[in-house]
């Protein structure tokens, strides 16, 4: 078994299952009700096949190693410039987080059954989207990186304007060309690596870039072209405009892959790029990153409460919450770094799961407002008490996994800087001002509202959505270990030579 | 004149098998078209085609190694030509299908004058692609401009038509004049209108020569429509026939850009100091005045005009580069452009509503939901174009920008990728049509050479030929290098 290319087998099976889906299309005549529920098994089926066998490769992984699965295929040599090659390997960090993507793809797909309009065409692009997903956190070449990285542009845009809610289709554009605006100055900067490294697998550039490859001058270009990929990506303060946006059109299972996935890709860009191949740049641009950090979760926090729609909330507090990613990457410890790669894992989970959480609500009652709802507990109990686990997880609770992310990157990056620590506090206090009122003016009070005086509790499905995520943030919590020992090789090799206190002083 | 010229001559005929093609093509098909009629129209049209397919195949089939002048030094044959010959020759092919089952659809529209104007017109461009002194350059350019005037002009009874083709004419005589005034002056700088001896003339460099040069890409720039010299191309886009659109957005814009690889490179090498800047300059504008103004445009094929402009300043950045790796990349890139501009134009020809074309990007709305499989393949061919990975354009752009900054161009790197941006937001302007809008009334399906193309043309970008593509550009660019 073990000379099958299991990767590629995961990476692309979704994308069978998506060819499968559009063969379907041609022969059936025109959609029925009985052939989308059909097409919505068949996506659920390959889903949960993509995680089996997953999990099937945890299992023979080696998470003290580096690179494994590894497969290479090189296809010609154009221009002399050695361009890409099909590169892919899986080290513990991208290991975490395509796991983390296989785990929610088929709770986004439980999440979907509701959609209505062109289900095959929906179903095919998430499923495009998983393999292109995959494929940004187990390309080993940088320009098969950028290639999935990009890609995953087109099915999102797709997404947001054809199923979003009213706002869709500016939402759409500003999300593509937000994104795209800064990953084209990510491809020159990658190019320019590529064309002085003499190389395009990530290794190579890595190797040549310690071994001081870019000068002290480069580096600083080349970090800032990266920089304004990841940051749209992340978002960061102040580019993080289109991320509410996007989040609040698009459907539920989108909204979910974004928070969950898709901004994940900015910080394992900063951990796989910035961080190893740029280390004099990221040390002197690391307190700008700290700065635009610490405005991003007060400022967002802040934002978070005033906002009257439950999911633009959370997708401030998602904003909220990456912050922390990025002031723990900059820390440049390996406390804040395992921090930072812990707090994606932690809210990839809660924040997807909290999008969930109001997509259930939202498909019964058609509104995010916030002033619609209250008193939820009286007929939904089970659903409030789901709501208020994740809730408390948002706040970072102990006993949640939002609270290990978020006590690890302030106490790494209090080793390197207090008074960032202390202002990234602030957002903790004030993450449950919003969350806990969210929580209070939906759930609790009296039932006020005669429209929903019949509203149901989670039906089976529903459970079945939210029962592995609350598993994950309470295991996560509990016994943070199982993730922390697990990446811990990556964390290492990421800050092997990288000094942030020499450079300090 | 001699013996050994003759035999030489002789010798040289049996490399020119695919130009000989398209000649006997056309002499076969006057003397059908004299005898038959507009009636053997589309018999013409697929004979044509047929012609068409053999020049390309014969054209790959020249010897690799094979590199040297012909005809006492008028052409040079090389896999430079050979590479685009052949791309030229199945870009026209396919067009040329697609007009017969176009202008079959009106009665007395298909015309057997049609497809002898086309493979006239890629004679020209091949003519062009091997030029190797001035005469032939101009002859080979004049060729393939006046059938393509008539070809704009071609609805005769169409004011917009008849409009086109004046506008392309008058304008198009202007550049030609342009180019000859410059040609002349470096005739007269350098003693002689062959390339080899206009390059010994060029190492010592001098303004006369200067002059000629400038004089001369201002006239291939008017060709190649690069901005400033691109006014004429929406007009004439937007007046010409559909098919006839497509064929001008594609098979002439590689002839032009290998022809500007022949220039620059063969006689003008010792002076890439000269042309560098103002092919940058040239690049640059282009990129941004395709990007830019094509945001404002509501109609299709105006819209596709500045598209094909603003891919056009993409070739012109990488044929800036110089050298095999300049050619090697404006021709990968030339190449994807082609097939994914020919797809579009298919789509464009296949949307028919009460019997019209659609005009405006209004009239897509709501294609996916009329017409999934078009709009499905428009999506990917207008996402190729806008250089999105993991579909072929993308390579295309890959490529170019690896020759500027392999090359130090980094100013004109960094202008296409902003320009890349704003060219992506009037693609996705197209595309929010056929995905979000509301669906207007039914349309026809579309007829099967249409469909048929559209396809083809779609699955070339996609990435399953991302792996032909590596061999593509191997081969390209194993072209360029052996030629220049």
């Amino acid at each position: 078994m073990t000379d099958w290319p299991l990767l590629s087998i995961m990476t692309f099976l979704p994308t069978a299952g998506a060819l499968l889906i559009i063969a379907s299309r041609w022969s059936a005549a025109g959609s029925s009700a009985g052939y989308d529920a059909g097409v919505k098994v068949l996506t659920l089926i390959v889903t949960l096949l993509t995680f089996g066998l997953n999990l099937f490769m945890l299992a023979g992984f080696d998470s003290s190693g580096g690179f494994q699965f590894v497969e290479r295929i090189a296809w010609g040599a154009p221009l002399g410039l050695g361009l890409a090659e099909y590169h892919m390997g899986l080290d513990p960090m991208a290991m975490a987080l395509v796991l983390l993507t296989n785990f929610l793809m088929p709770l986004c797909i439980l999440a979907s059954w509701s959609i209505d309009k062109q289900v095959s065409a929906y179903m095919v692009l998430f499923l495009l989207l998983q393999t292109l997903m995959q494929g940004v956190f187990a390309a080993m070449d940088i320009v098969l990186f950028y290639v999935f990285f990009e890609g995953g542009l087109i099915p999102m845009f797709i997404l947001i304007g054809v199923w979003g809610g009213k706002n869709r289709i500016y939402a759409a554009f500003k999300f593509f060309l937000y994104t795209l605006l800064g990953s084209v100055l990510m491809l020159v900067a990658l190019i320019a690596m590529v064309l002085l490294a003499g190389s395009s697998s990530i290794p190579d550039i890595t190797a040549f870039a310690q071994a001081g490859g870019f000068s002290s001058q480069l580096q600083l270009w080349l970090w800032l072209a990266f920089f304004a990929s990841f940051a749209v990506k992340m978002p960061m303060w102040p580019v993080h405009t289109w991320l509410p946006d996007a989040h609040v059109e698009a459907p539920t299972g989108g909204s979910v892959i974004l928070a969950g996935v898709l901004l994940k890709m900015g910080g394992y860009g900063f951990l796989r790029f910035s961080l190893p191949m740029f280390p004099d740049a990221s040390v002197f641009f690391a307190p700008l990153v700290f700065a635009l950090s610490v405005v991003a979760i007060v400022y967002a926090s802040l934002v978070a409460f005033r906002q009257t729609d439950m999911k633009k909330l959370i997708a401030y507090s998602s904003v909220a919450h990456m912050g922390f990613v990025t002031m723990g990457i900059f820390a440049g410890t390996e406390l804040g770094v395992q921090g930072a790669i812990f707090q994606m894992l932690s809210h990839g989970v809660i924040a997807g799961a909290l999008f969930m959480v109001v997509g259930v609500i939202y498909d019964r009652m058609h509104t995010r407002e916030i002033a619609f709802y209250g008193g939820l507990v009286h007929r939904m109990p089970v659903y409030a008490a789901i709501f208020l686990l994740f809730t408390m997880g948002n706040v970072g609770l102990p006993g949640t996994s939002g609270f290990v992310g978020e006590i690890m990157t302030m106490t790494g990056t209090f080793l390197v800087s207090p008074w960032i620590a202390a202002g990234a506090a602030i957002g903790v206090i004030l993450s449950a001002v919003y969350a806990l009122t969210l929580y209070r003016k939906v759930t609790f009070g009296t039932l006020d509202n005669p429209k929903l005086a019949d509203i149901k509790d989670l039906d089976a499905r529903e459970w079945a959505m939210f029962a592995p995520l609350v598993i994950a943030t309470l295991v996560l919590g509990i016994v943070p270990m199982i993730a922390l020992d697990f990446t811990r090789a990556s964390a290492q090799a990421i800050l092997s030579g990288y000094d942030i206190f020499a450079a300090l002083r | 004149m001699n013996a050994a010229l003759l035999a030489s001559y002789a010798a040289d005929l049996d490399l020119l098998r695919p130009e000989l093609v398209l000649v006997g093509f056309a002499l076969i098909g006057v003397l059908h078209g004299a005898w038959i009629g507009d009636r053997g129209a589309g018999f013409v049209s697929f004979l044509g085609a047929a012609a068409l397919i053999a020049a390309g195949v014969f054209a790959l089939q020249a010897p690799a190694d094979l590199a040297r002048p012909a005809l006492n030094g008028a052409i040079v044959l090389d896999p430079y030509g050979a590479f685009a010959k052949a791309v030229i020759a199945f870009t026209a092919a396919a067009a040329l299908m697609l007009s017969a089952e176009f202008f079959a659809r009106t009665k007395g529209e298909a015309r057997f004058e049609f497809p002898l104007l086309i493979v006239l017109s890629v004679l020209g461009m091949f003519v062009m692609v091997s030029a190797n002194d001035l005469i032939t350059l101009y002859v080979g350019l004049e060729l393939q401009s006046l059938a393509a005037y008539v070809l704009a002009a071609f609805r005769r009874d169409d004011a917009r038509s008849s409009e086109a083709g004046l506008k392309y004419f008058v304008l198009g005589a202007l550049s030609s004049g342009l180019l000859l005034y410059g040609a002349s002056l470096v005739y007269g700088f350098s003693g002689s209108v062959r390339f080899d001896q206009i390059a010994l003339a060029a190492a010592t460099g001098g303004v006369g020569l200067v002059f000629g040069l400038v004089f001369m890409i201002a006239g291939l720039a008017f060709k190649l429509s690069a901005a400033p010299f691109h006014m004429w191309t929406p007009d004439v886009y937007e007046g010409s026939p559909t098919p006839v659109t497509a064929f001008f957005a594609t098979a002439p814009k590689l002839a032009v850009v290998a022809l500007f690889a022949r220039v620059l490179y063969g006689p003008f090498a010792g002076m890439q100091d000269d042309w560098q800047s103002v092919l940058i300059v040239l690049s640059g504008i282009t990129l941004l005045v395709g990007a830019f103004i094509a945001l404002a445009q509501t109609n299709l094929k105006r819209l596709m005009a500045y598209s094909s402009i603003h891919n056009v300043g993409f070739a012109l950045m990488a044929l800036a580069v110089g050298g095999a790796a300049g050619a090697g990349a404006a021709l990968v890139y030339m190449t994807i452009y082609l097939p994914t501009t020919l797809g579009v134009f298919a789509v464009i020809m296949a949307l028919r509503r009460d019997g019209k074309e659609l005009e405006t990007v209004d009239d897509l709305a709501g294609l996916a939901g009329r017409r999934p499989w078009l709009a499905a393949l428009l999506t990917a061919l207008l996402f190729s174009l806008a250089g999105i990975p993991p579909l072929a354009g993308f390579f295309g752009k890959y490529v170019a920008f690896s020759a500027a900054l392999q090359a130090g161009l980094y100013p004109i790197a960094i202008i296409a990728a902003l320009a890349t941006v704003i060219s992506a937001a009037y693609y996705l302007m197209i595309l929010s049509k056929v995905w979000f809008g509301q669906p207007g009334k039914p349309m026809p399906a579309p007829g099967p050479v249409v469909a048929l193309t559209a396809g083809a043309a779609t699955l070339m970008t996609f990435p399953a030929l991302v792996l032909a593509f590596g061999a593509l550009a191997t081969a390209a660019a194993a072209a360029a290098a052996a030629s220049f």
